[in-house]
């Protein structure tokens, strides 16, 4: 496809999602209390964003922002559901 | 347009969602079997849920001229009280032979443990022994990336396992070179907030044109869309790309995949 007709598909709706991202980061930071390890992982993942070039593979480096890097099981599950950001290693 | 839902848990839906996916072009369903929400108490509980599977749910679809099949199996959110997985896995050779059972599925990993490596791997055993096809359910979220390198490594280990009848499901951009290049299948899974939404599965099939890759909804009783598959059809249509391409994409590697079974026939 031209890039012209990404933009032409798509352009709406991504600007719609990035507006929504700038929206929850306002009200995470209009909220009390600390950061957690989520919203870390998730300003991390802000990073992959910014990468130029045809090549930046961003959707590939923002969820590896929010993966596990580690590469041995974990002794015993915390509960059945993932959170979406890895907690640090022994948390 | 024609396509095979690979993975779609139908006991959890309603019979308009057969209808609807009739009426969408599904030729077949295949259904892994995998947790119901809550933890079963007893062997007993699944040797009635494997029995809905086989005998129960392919009635149902039938009523919608759907072919329905399944796949057997204790979800890795279950693997944690090893006793009633073992049982769990000691009765499931009873329903291997029966038609419709595709093969071993959907195993994995869920939060990467060691009692659910411990399972997976008896559950491969299991596989290799009765030299059926194997499904793969890599984790959710933070624990994707690090299951699917486990589970590929625990694969890779175990000569008896050919890949080519493996497929590791719900890969994402951070997973899908890895099982790719490793040799099995991938499969892409469409959910309305984790997982893939259309249009980037659509650009992980455009960066792996000619994979072994299959599409499905996954549905079961939380968020997700019996129609997800159709639906990334029409965003491939919106790309400009051609019917026998989509057709090879949500049809025919299905059909490619699944004919290593005995129990599978091929739509007409």
């Amino acid at each position: 496809m031209q890039r012209s007709q990404v933009l032409d598909l798509y352009f709406v709706d991504a600007r719609s999602k990035l507006i929504d991202i700038a929206a929850f980061l306002d009200r995470a930071e209009r909220a009390e209390g600390a950061d957690d390890y989520r919203l870390r992982a998730f300003r991390e993942a802000l990073s992959a964003l910014a990468a130029q070039g045809g090549g930046a593979n961003r959707a590939e480096r923002v969820l590896l922002a929010f993966s596990d890097p580690t590469s041995a099981p974990v002794e015993q599950a915390d509960g059945k559901a993932a959170t979406g950001a890895w907690r640090g290693e022994g948390k | 347009m024609r396509y095979i839902e690979p993975h779609a848990h139908m006991v959890s839906r309603t019979t308009d969602d057969y209808l609807a996916m009739v009426l969408a072009g599904c030729q077949a369903v295949c259904e892994p079997a995998f947790w119901a929400g809550f933890d079963r108490h007893s062997a007993e509980g699944f040797r009635d849920y494997f029995a809905q599977l086989t005998e129960h749910e392919p009635k149902r679809a039938a009523k919608y001229l759907l072919p329905h099949y399944s796949w057997l199996c204790l979800n890795p959110k279950e693997a944690e009280d090893l006793a009633l997985a073992g049982e769990v896995l000691a009765l499931i050779p009873e329903f291997l032979d029966r038609p419709g059972v595709l093969g071993i599925g959907e195993i994995g990993l869920n939060r990467n443990s060691r009692n659910e490596v411990a399972i997976f791997e008896r559950h491969v055993d299991l596989a290799a022994r009765h030299n059926q096809l194997i499904l793969i359910h890599t984790p959710h979220l933070e624990d994707k990336h690090k299951g699917t390198r486990l589970i590929i490594d625990i694969l890779k280990n175990d000569p008896r396992i050919d890949p080519g009848r493996v497929l590791i499901d719900h890969v994402e951009e951070h997973t899908v070179d890895r099982v790719l290049e490793a040799g099995f299948w991938a499969g892409i899974t469409l959910y309305p907030e984790s997982k893939c939404t259309p249009p980037r599965a659509v650009d992980i099939l455009e960066r792996h044109a000619g994979g072994n890759v299959w599409m499905n909804s996954a549905c079961d009783w939380g968020h997700s869309d019996p129609l997800a598959v159709p639906k990334a059809c029409f965003e491939m249509r919106k790309r400009g790309h051609t019917a026998a391409e989509i057709d090879q994409i949500v049809f025919q590697n299905p059909v490619r995949f699944l004919s290593q079974s005995p129990h599978f026939v091929a739509p007409v």
